[in-house]
């Protein structure tokens, strides 16, 4: 074992190399479990949102939202039409945000040869720019999120049957000024991605629920073999792989590693988006579909124009009202939601008893999805620059390509443990 | 560069990492003022190159659920001025802390992974392993009691150093 590096972080990688050819990579999430699928057993269903959110900080509002669905798949309540106008927006802010921390904060550092986005340097324009675009972007979405949805992170207005709050005109009139103002910075930042030199591409398959319109909460489960699965049989698409070595389950179909996430849904429903963006970018999405993994940040910085734009459409065009929530008696039952989170495909199932307590249920969220596609890249990518390139710009390299997948707030926080052998 | 800034680091255990994502959007309005004060040491989020030697203020999240937790929190606190924990699952163990309450059938079923993976059989909160100075309550952290402690934290420092 030659040991090369060693940061604090949430996630390892051990490459073991033998004449110069890869044996085993082993990406490895070390985050502690903290068994919420055991948790959500024995509780009530009305709180069960709220308490999966605390999953994950980064993108709380997806679980809230994708709970929330297969709640009330169980409960069989058909959320009204402004109901799912507010959750579209709520996953619009998420989308904003969290899409802008990871473009900006993680990733152009390494565009840019900066060790961290605040060391970019005010006096030179194009950067003074870049930081202020960063954080006037990253606060409009968390402004949607917080009006809609009362926070960007763990929203407490969205439960089963509907919202507990409604935005006001003159917040939704000030959040469309606010998200007007950031649309020249999003095209900025998608020009930038689209010119990035960085590239990998290697042959994989990509899985995204697909819907109507370019959105996340609703649509079949598309992999690009002709076939659109409905979200209920998302669960059986699934193959489960136990890795010894991490803590998070990884996931095949059909015997092979998939991708989801941005670079997924670009691919597979691109002519989808919002007209507005369609028109922005034409040449641009003339790139897709792509195997090629770094753009995935391409995808991402779409991904937030089409949010800005749908978003203003939505609230431009709506009047909303001060609804009841919808409430059914509590029934035997079992629900699965599906989400497109900002990382890729995040389902729930859960099974509630009459009584309205949670019986059981299952959780599977986007990174787990790209475990093992992450290190088939990684075991490509080191056969490719062994033996000549030094272990430390290996080690980079391997670090700007799990980056790219975006794969959770730890993982892709510049953390890794590198273990050679 | 860095003299007289204040050191900070911040250290996420077991947890989802929201006080983070809170921290990362006070940063949209303070992020000027901040750069200036602050001496980013050790946080993850924000750069790769973490120094870990000493710091003025150490920001802990998340519970404690392993012996290497443990230890790290302890190498924390012995080159900390000021430990601070940050939100639910560092001060009270909860909602990370939730397999402490597990029922027998439940331990039953998560306690090969228990073993497997070395995780202490409760989860401890910060405070259970070291001394903490300070505490911000929430899940996730609020906001405005974030930038009070912060402050006064600040003021503190400040007529230390004059």
């Amino acid at each position: 074992m030659d040991h090369i590096s060693k940061v604090e972080g949430s996630a390892g990688l051990e490459v073991r190399v033998r004449n110069n050819k890869v044996e085993s990579v082993h990406f490895k999430i070390t985050e502690y479990k903290r068994f919420y699928t055991e948790a959500m057993k024995g509780k009530p269903i009305l709180g069960l949102p709220q308490l999966l959110s605390r999953i994950c900080g980064t993108c709380s509002n997806a679980h809230i939202l994708c709970s929330i669905e297969a709640c009330e798949k169980a409960l069989e309540i058909v959320p009204s039409e402004q109901t799912w106008l507010l959750r579209i927006l709520t996953m619009y802010g998420l989308m904003i945000r969290d899409h802008a921390l990871h473009l900006y904060l993680f990733t152009m550092p390494d565009l840019f040869g900066r060790d961290s986005f605040l060391d970019f340097d005010e006096n030179n324009p194009e950067e003074h720019q870049l930081l202020h675009d960063a954080f006037e972007i990253k606060a409009t979405g968390n402004a949607l999120a917080t009006i809609i949805a009362g926070r960007s992170v763990h929203a407490p207005y969205p439960v089963i049957g509907g919202f507990t709050h409604f935005p006001a005109k003159k917040e939704i009139a000030e959040a469309i000024e606010k998200i007007k103002k950031i649309r020249p910075a999003v095209l900025r930042l998608i020009k930038i991605f689209e010119k990035c030199d960085f590239h990998f591409d290697r042959k994989t398959d990509f899985v995204a629920m697909v819907p109507e319109r370019y959105g996340f909460l609703n649509g079949c489960i598309d992999s690009g073999k002709g076939d659109c699965l409905p979200e209920q049989y998302f669960g059986n698409f699934l193959e489960r792989v136990v890795l010894p070595y991490s803590q998070a389950s990884a996931y095949k179909h059909g015997g092979k590693a998939y991708m989801v996430g941005a670079l997924a849904r670009m691919n597979l429903a691109k002519e989808r988006l919002h007209n507005e963006t369609k028109k922005s970018l034409k040449e641009t999405l003339d790139l897709f579909p792509s195997t090629d993994i770094y753009y995935n940040n391409l995808a991402q910085a779409i991904e937030i124009l089409h949010s800005v734009d749908d978003a203003i459409e939505i609230l431009e065009n709506n009047k909303f009202k001060e609804e009841p929530l919808i409430k059914k008696p509590y029934k035997e039952g079992v629900g699965i939601g599906v989400v497109e989170a900002p990382r890729g495909t995040l389902y729930h199932k859960v099974e509630v008893g009459a009584d309205g307590i949670v019986k059981g249920g299952e959780i599977v969220v986007p990174t787990g999805q790209n475990q093992i596609n992450i290190e088939e890249d990684i075991w490509r990518l080191v056969d490719e620059l062994i033996p000549e390139t030094p272990k430390e710009k290996i080690e980079y390299e391997i670090e700007k390509l799990i980056r790219a997948y975006d794969p959770c707030m730890s993982c892709a926080a510049h953390f890794l443990e590198v273990k050679w052998s | 560069m860095n003299v007289n800034k204040i050191k900070i680091g911040w250290f996420s255990f077991s947890c989802c990492e929201d006080n983070l994502v809170v921290f990362t959007e006070i940063l949209n309005d303070h992020w000027q003022e901040w750069k200036k004060i602050f001496d980013f040491r050790h946080v993850n989020a924000l750069k790769s190159k973490n120094i870990f030697d000493e710091f003025d203020i150490a920001f802990i999240e998340g519970a404690v659920a392993s012996e290497k937790h443990k230890k790290k929190i302890e190498e924390i606190r012995i080159i900390s001025k000021k430990v601070v924990a940050v939100g639910s699952c560092a001060i009270t163990g909860m909602p990370s802390a939730q397999r402490n309450f597990f029922n027998e059938e439940q331990r039953e079923n998560i306690e090969p992974l228990i073993e497997h993976f070395a995780s202490f059989p409760k989860v401890l909160k910060v405070s259970e392993v070291v001394k903490v100075d300070a505490e911000i309550p929430g899940c996730p952290m609020d906001h405005n009691v974030f930038m009070k402690a912060v402050n006064n934290l600040i003021e503190e420092f400040r007529s230390h150093n004059t």
